[in-house]
Order: structure tokens, then C-alpha cells, then sequence
């Protein structure tokens, strides 16, 4: 009992730092990926005694700035709110990464190791619910701030996240089916099946429809380009608009982490979670043939790495899609979301269930 | 107004007022609108200009006409260059000056590489407002090159002055053309580049299509004229229509479309800096050589002895008339005039420097001469002369009473009257939609409030 309460608090310490470290990391990537695409340097300046390491200083620069900076706290009838606004969302949005499979079950000495902190039957429902729950932060913090342009953004947001998790959940409804589990670890381990021997059989084959219904609702609940009305920082500026010092660091950073939450459950449902094509628990095989065999520990330590380089992708394609393109107008986003991807994704489903019926007779 | 839907319903709604700039990102922070809502949707809207107002009129009348040159560079500074041109022009018409065929060319040049910089600029900024960043970025690069080119050319970027009455400061210098001609390709490219990012690209298209318009008949009784007055498909420009420098000699097209909204403006801007480099490379193939400058007796003269000039401020005999003589320099029969050696007209030009270093009286022909209110003297009369800029028809309205400041300067700048629709664009637009709209007015707060 004792032994499993250190293991998961291990997990946990794990899974929450590497997390928030890779938040740090993407501001920077971000930042890189952006002056790239935009024929720029992008970020070098932080040094520490004359090393640079191409930029990746800044992120430490950015949290020493963001904590070391004013904070202004404006006049307001809910200044707890104020207060707490900004951690509602960054709790809720490292909840959600509770459920998240980073790799297989590993049995040693009588313990069950895997890098998931809990995994119950309903994971990929606790996710969605602690998605949802971030915006409880952004309203919040909208509505606290005393301010009609942090109040009309608050008001975008909510509308948005509630529209656009509803097209989100509806497209994960499909491969539910096809998988016949809410459980995450389940939901990866039946992407382990190759079709004819060469295919991975990950969700992404199986229904590649709701993987691109997925993906776009993603990065709008996510609030990313081109649906960032929230933020919408040329015309409404935002619903962090009075928050500053390491509070408007906390939004910021929510952001990061929301996106890497919708990616690693992009990844999980669609792109076969920790799964490497061809590996087995013997090593890589291809048609029954043994290419290169593996020990366990092995295999059970690629599988993280594989799931982190699946992310990677993910977050790549968001950011391309985000400077490539401009925003969408309130009302346009409405439209898309309840009137072009929820009826996709409730066709997804009707049709999933009527040829797995098919399939089965 | 006219009551909207929830007005008329029986449950009393109140609308939201919400109050844009001056300070606030996308109003440049010289504009205010004062907006009321109704959920996101603008039903009225007040637009407030004059943040930047700097008595552009009243400082021009005070100093004398080639000193409002730096003043002229502040009206749209985007395209300072076509203010120069536009104050020089209109001094000239005053005067009567005809400059020489090179210089003229070299106006084309400048102006139009101007036009295709508040272009790019205007697409930019409003492309950015959007969300997309990254179109911004790139034609701002495309931006560098061409303010590369006109820092080489006239040793300033934005604020340039590079224009002078009569002529202007400086020829190419080595290897100018060559550059411009390779900046050209390079802004080509970047065009199509963008033209790929936004002319169909969906979301871009939902966003400006049928936002801000303004029917061909609110935009004429406006008075409004460039690129907006294009998109409503009215083929006016002052180039074609009134051409003024060598502009008759180019093959170029002006753009037109139909829609009058923000899309539409687009396009036209995007057309009109195609034809833009396409007016630079014929000017470029044909320029021919010769003087910059009329020189101060009506001669034709080198740039390199327009700057030398330049310097001892010999800027009166634009055109030959004869300028009062001072009582001080009359006295040529005082005692030791003999010794003076006087030009030949010295109450239109300076002396020589030797002259000037030499002895007393050349020393003071010199000092009257650059003194206030002792430099150019137009004739009595009045001028109005309009070019073509890039927010449309830049006009010069000049009254000279003979002395050598102006007496009356008025400037119409060709963003002030689609800001006078403004308010007509908005309504029934969503919030989100000022930004498009006023983005494809191109507001340059320099020229709309002067």
C-alpha cells in the first residue's frame, strides 16, 4: 500500500513536471517555429555568461519577468475571484492529464509501473470534464476583472468552449464504438492490431473523419489561431486583459498546457497512443518475423518516447495551422462549430454504428 | 435610428456602449469609436479624429515654401515621398516651372515605390489585426527592401524631404537601379506569396467580404477617391485622368472592382502594386539623362551642382522674375562698391563663395538672400494641384501673396472622407468587424488630421 503510494506520487511529480516543463519548451518552439515560417531569428538575446543555446534561455528569462513584474489588481467587487481566476484554469487544465497513458503496464516485482496516474474506467470522460472545467477559470477571471472588453472575451470564450466541446465529444463518440471502451489504456492497447499485416490500425485509420473533426475542435476549445476570439487581441483584446504579472502568466501558460492536453488525447484516441508500429512485447515484428528483439524495460521506455514524438506532430500541425491563418469572427465560428462539425460528427457516428453493424452481420 | 429587433420586442433590452481607443491596439492610437452594442452587434457608432492634428495648414503658412517640405513628410508618413512631390508640384504650377524630363522620371520612381509601400503596409496591418501575423511579416520585408532603396536614395527612411521645388535633392546613386530592379522581383514574389496566403483563402474571404461597404453613390457624395473609389468600380485616378510628371508615357492599368467592402479594396490594392512595378520598370527602362534640377536661372543643372547649390541656398530664380532689391545692396555707388565684384544677376542669385568669404557686400547679398522670408518668391496668384497618393487624390491648395511664405496652405488628405463614412460602415456590423473595415480605409492619422 505504502509502495504504490510512493509509486504514484512518483508518477505524479513526473507527469506534472515534465508537463509544465514542456509547456516552458513550447514557448519557446513557438517562438522559433513562428520565426521560421515568418523569415526571422526569432528569440537568441537571454544569455547566461555568454551561452545562448539558440534562444532556449528565454524561457527561463520570460518566468523570472513574469514573477518579477508589477502586479496590478483593478478595482473590483470580486477580487478573490480576480485572485483565484487564473489558477482554476491552470489546475483544471494539469487535471486532465490525470488519465493520460504515457506508456504500457509494466509488471515488476509484484507492482504494476505504468506512467499513468490513474486509469479509470471512465478516463477519457474525466479528460473532456476537466477541459471543460478550465473555462470556469476564463469566465471567471473575464467577469472579475470589471471591464467590458475582459467581459465581452469571457463571453466569447465560454460560448466557444461550450459549442466546441460538444463537437469535440461527438467526434470522439465514433471511435468510442469502434473501440468499445472509455478506458485510455484499453483505448490504446486495441491500436496495437495491423490491418493486413502492415497497416497500424490506430484511430486515425478507422475514422479519419472525426481525427480532423477532432483536431480543429481541439484547437478551438484550445482557443488557438484561427479561433482565438477570446483573445482576439486586435479587437477585444482579451479576457486577460487586466491581468498582469505572473497571473496573466498563469492564462498564458494554461494555453500551453490545454494544448498540450488536447494533443496527447489526439494522440492517445487517434495516432495509437504509445504504440510503435511493429513493436510487440518480443521486439519489432513484421509478418511473424522477428527484426530485432527487446528486452521489456526496453520497449516499456521507447513507448514514452514514442507517445512525446506523437505530441510533438500534433503541436507541430497547431502551429502551422496558427500562423498560417487569420481569425474567425464570432458569429462564423458559431456557425462552423453547430451547424458544419457537429452535424459531421453526428453523421461520423450513424454512419460508424451502422457499418460496424454491417461488419458484424 | 432605426429600432432594432430587441428594441421592438416587448422585453426592454439596453445596449452596451463600449468605447475603442484611441487607446487601444488597432485604433493606432489616434482614433476613437465609440460604439453601442447589442450583443456583438454594432447598431450606432461615433467616430472621433483630430488626436494627431499639428496645424499641418498654419505651419506651412508660417515658414517659407521649401521649408514645409519636412512638414509634408508628416502627412501620410508611410509614403512621404508622394506628399514631396505632391507640395512640390503645386509650388511649381504657382511658379510656372516646367523641371527637366529626369527629374520628372525620377518622381515617377519615387512616387510609385511609395504607393507600393502604403500598400504593403495597409494589407499588412489589416492582415494582421485579422490574426494572420504571418502575412504581416512578410511584406513588411518586403517593405525593408524598398525603404533599403529609399534610404539610399535620400538618406532618410520615413521622414525624407527629398523632393525640392524645381527639381530634386539627389540623383540614383551607383548601383541604385540595379537594386530597385532586384528589390522589384524580390516584392513580386512576395505578392504572389500572400496572394497564395489570403485572395482565397476561406476565412479571410467570411471576414472582409461584405464588410464596411459603402454603395458607388455614398462613396462619390463623399468625395472619396482612391482605392476605395475603385472598389466601387469607378476608374478614377488622377494619374490617368488628369496625368500629371510622365505619367501619360506608361502602360499601366487601374484597377477596378466591384463590392465596395473590404475585400474589394484588397484586391484593388493588391493590383495597383503590380501595376505600381510595372509603371517603375518602364520608367526605369526609359529614364533619360540629363539635369535633376532647374537651375536658379531657369538652366538646367547636374544633381551634383544642385546640391553644391543647394548648399549656398540658391533657391530664388525658379522662374526668372526679378525679385525685390534690398535698399542695403542698392547702394552700389557707396564707397569701396568698385572693388566688388558682383554676379551678374545677385539679386537672384547668390554670390560665389569667394564673393561671400571675400568681402562685405557679397557677405550681405548672401545673408538677405537665405534671411526669412527672403527665398523663393512665387508670383501673386493661386494653385491647386492634386497627385495621385496612395489613399487616393493628395490635392495642394496654395494662395501666394508675393511674399515668400505661403499666405493660405490647405491640403486635402485622402483619408479623411472614408473616415467621414466610417460610422455608415459599422453599423449593423459585428464587433469584430471595425477591424477589417477600418483597416481597408487605410487611416494614416498623419494625413487625416494634418
Amino acid at each position: 500500500m505504502l509502495g504504490e503510494l510512493i509509486l504514484k506520487t512518483i508518477i505524479i511529480v513526473v507527469v506534472v513536471n515534465t508537463v509544465l516543463a514542456f509547456g516552458g519548451f513550447l514557448t519557446w518552439v513557438e517562438r522559433k517555429q513562428s520565426a521560421v515560417m515568418q523569415d526571422r531569428i526569432g528569440a537568441n538575446r537571454a544569455s547566461i555568461l555568454g551561452l545562448r543555446l539558440w534562444g532556449l534561455f528565454h524561457i527561463l528569462s520570460d518566468g523570472i519577468k513574469m514573477f518579477a513584474k508589477e502586479e496590478f489588481i483593478p478595482r473590483t467587487d470580486h477580487r478573490k475571484l480576480f485572485l483565484v481566476a487564473p489558477f482554476i484554469a491552470w489546475f483544471f487544465a494539469l487535471m486532465g492529464f490525470a488519465v493520460i497513458p504515457f506508456s504500457n503496464t509494466l509488471h515488476v516485482a509484484g507492482y504494476e509501473l505504468s506512467l499513468q496516474i490513474a486509469n479509470p474506467q471512465i478516463g477519457i470522460l474525466f479528460a473532456f470534464a476537466m477541459m471543460g472545467m478550465t473555462i470556469y477559470g476564463l469566465v471567471l477571471g473575464g467577469w472579475a476583472s470589471n471591464n467590458n472588453y475582459a467581459l465581452l472575451g469571457a463571453m466569447r470564450g465560454a460560448a466557444q468552449m461550450i459549442s466546441y466541446e460538444i463537437a469535440l465529444a461527438a467526434a470522439v463518440v465514433g471511435p468510442l464504438i469502434v473501440y468499445h471502451t472509455l478506458n485510455m489504456q484499453e483505448i490504446v492497447l486495441w491500436q496495437a492490431k495491423l490491418w493486413g499485416g502492415w497497416l497500424p490500425l490506430w484511430g486515425i485509420v478507422v475514422q479519419p473523419l472525426a481525427f480532423f473533426l477532432f483536431i480543429t475542435a481541439g484547437a478551438a476549445g484550445t482557443k488557438r489561431v484561427p479561433f482565438d476570439l477570446p483573445e482576439g487581441e486586435s479587437e477585444i483584446i482579451g479576457f486577460n486583459l487586466e491581468y498582469s504579472s505572473m497571473r496573466f502568466g498563469a492564462f498564458m501558460f494554461t494555453d500551453f498546457v490545454e494544448k498540450i492536453l488536447v494533443s496527447c488525447l489526439a494522440v492517445t484516441v487517434f495516432l495509437g497512443g504509445w504504440q510503435v508500429p511493429f513493436l510487440t512485447e518480443n521486439g519489432f515484428v513484421f509478418r511473424g518475423e522477428t527484426l530485432l528483439a527487446l528486452s521489456p524495460l526496453v520497449i516499456w521506455l521507447i513507448q514514452p518516447a514514442a507517445f512525446f514524438l506523437k505530441v510533438c506532430v500534433v503541436i507541430y500541425v497547431l502551429m502551422l495551422v496558427r500562423w498560417t491563418l487569420p481569425r474567425f469572427r464570432y458569429d462564423q465560428l458559431m456557425h462552423l462549430g453547430w451547424k458544419i462539425m457537429l452535424p459531421l460528427a453526428f453523421a461520423n457516428i450513424v454512419i460508424t454504428g451502422f457499418v460496424l453493424l454491417v461488419l458484424k452481420a | 435610428m432605426e429600432k432594432t429587433e430587441s428594441q421592438k420586442s416587448s422585453k426592454r433590452t439596453e445596449s452596451a456602449f463600449l468605447n475603442f481607443g484611441p487607446s487601444h491596439p488597432s485604433m493606432h492610437g489616434v482614433i476613437r469609436i465609440i460604439t453601442e452594442l447589442e450583443g456583438e452587434r454594432i447598431v450606432g457608432a461615433e467616430v472621433e479624429i483630430g488626436y494627431l492634428h499639428r496645424c499641418f495648414e498654419k505651419a506651412c503658412e508660417n515658414v517659407g515654401w521649401t521649408q514645409a517640405f519636412p512638414y509634408t513628410d508628416r502627412l501620410n508618413y508611410v509614403s512621404s515621398l508622394l506628399n514631396n512631390v505632391g507640395w512640390a508640384m503645386t509650388a511649381e504650377k504657382l511658379f510656372g516651372v516646367t523641371v527637366p524630363e529626369r527629374c520628372q522620371y525620377l518622381r515617377v520612381i519615387v512616387s510609385e515605390i511609395s504607393r507600393i509601400v502604403d500598400h504593403l503596409t495597409c494589407i499588412a496591418a489589416a492582415a494582421m489585426e485579422l490574426g494572420a501575423l504571418t502575412v504581416f511579416l512578410y511584406f513588411m520585408k518586403a517593405r525593408e527592401f524598398l525603404y533599403d532603396l529609399i534610404e539610399m536614395l535620400t538618406g532618410a527612411r520615413i521622414t525624407v524631404s527629398y523632393v525640392r521645388i524645381g527639381g530634386v535633392k539627389a540623383d540614383f546613386p551607383p548601383g541604385f537601379e540595379e537594386k530597385l530592379r532586384r528589390a522589384l522581383k524580390e516584392i513580386e514574389k512576395i505578392i504572389v506569396e500572400v496572394d497564395k496566403l489570403l485572395t482565397r483563402n476561406r476565412i479571410f474571404i467570411d471576414r472582409t467580404k461584405g464588410i464596411g461597404v459603402l454603395d458607388q453613390q455614398r462613396t462619390i457624395a463623399y468625395g472619396i477617391t482612391g482605392p476605395l473609389l475603385r472598389a466601387v468600380g469607378v476608374p478614377y485616378d488622377v494619374r490617368k485622368d488628369k496625368p500629371y510628371l510622365v505619367y501619360d508615357r506608361f502602360d499601366f492599368e487601374i484597377p477596378i472592382a466591384d463590392g465596395g467592402d473590404s475585400y474589394s479594396r484588397y484586391l484593388v490594392r493588391m493590383e495597383e502594386m503590380r501595376q505600381s512595378v510595372k509603371i517603375i520598370e518602364q520608367a526605369l527602362e526609359n529614364i533619360p539623362p540629363g539635369a535633376i534640377a532647374v537651375d536658379l536661372s531657369g538652366r538646367e543643372m547636374t544633381g551634383a551642382d544642385m546640391v553644391e547649390t543647394g548648399k549656398q541656398g540658391k533657391v530664388r530664380d525658379y522662374v526668372g522674375a526679378k525679385a525685390k532689391v534690398d535698399l542695403t545692396l542698392d547702394g552700389t555707388d557707396s564707397h569701396g562698391a568698385s572693388n566688388v565684384r558682383l554676379v551678374e544677376h545677385r539679386e537672384m542669385t547668390l554670390p560665389s563663395r569667394e564673393e561671400c568669404y571675400g568681402n562685405i557686400e557679397g557677405l550681405i547679398a548672401n545673408f538677405m538672400l537665405v534671411m526669412d522670408n527672403w527665398g523663393i518668391k512665387p508670383p501673386k496668384g493661386e494653385a491647386y494641384h492634386a497627385v495621385e497618393a496612395a489613399n487616393g487624390e493628395l490635392g495642394f491648395y496654395v494662395v501666394s501673396d508675393g511674399t515668400g511664405k505661403p499666405m493660405r496652405a490647405r491640403c486635402r488628405g485622402p483619408c479623411f472622407f472614408p473616415m467621414a463614412t466610417l460610422h455608415e460602415m459599422l453599423i449593423g456590423d459585428m464587433v469584430a468587424d471595425i477591424i477589417p473595415a477600418f483597416g481597408s480605409i487605410n487611416m494614416i492619422a498623419g494625413e487625416l488630421d494634418r
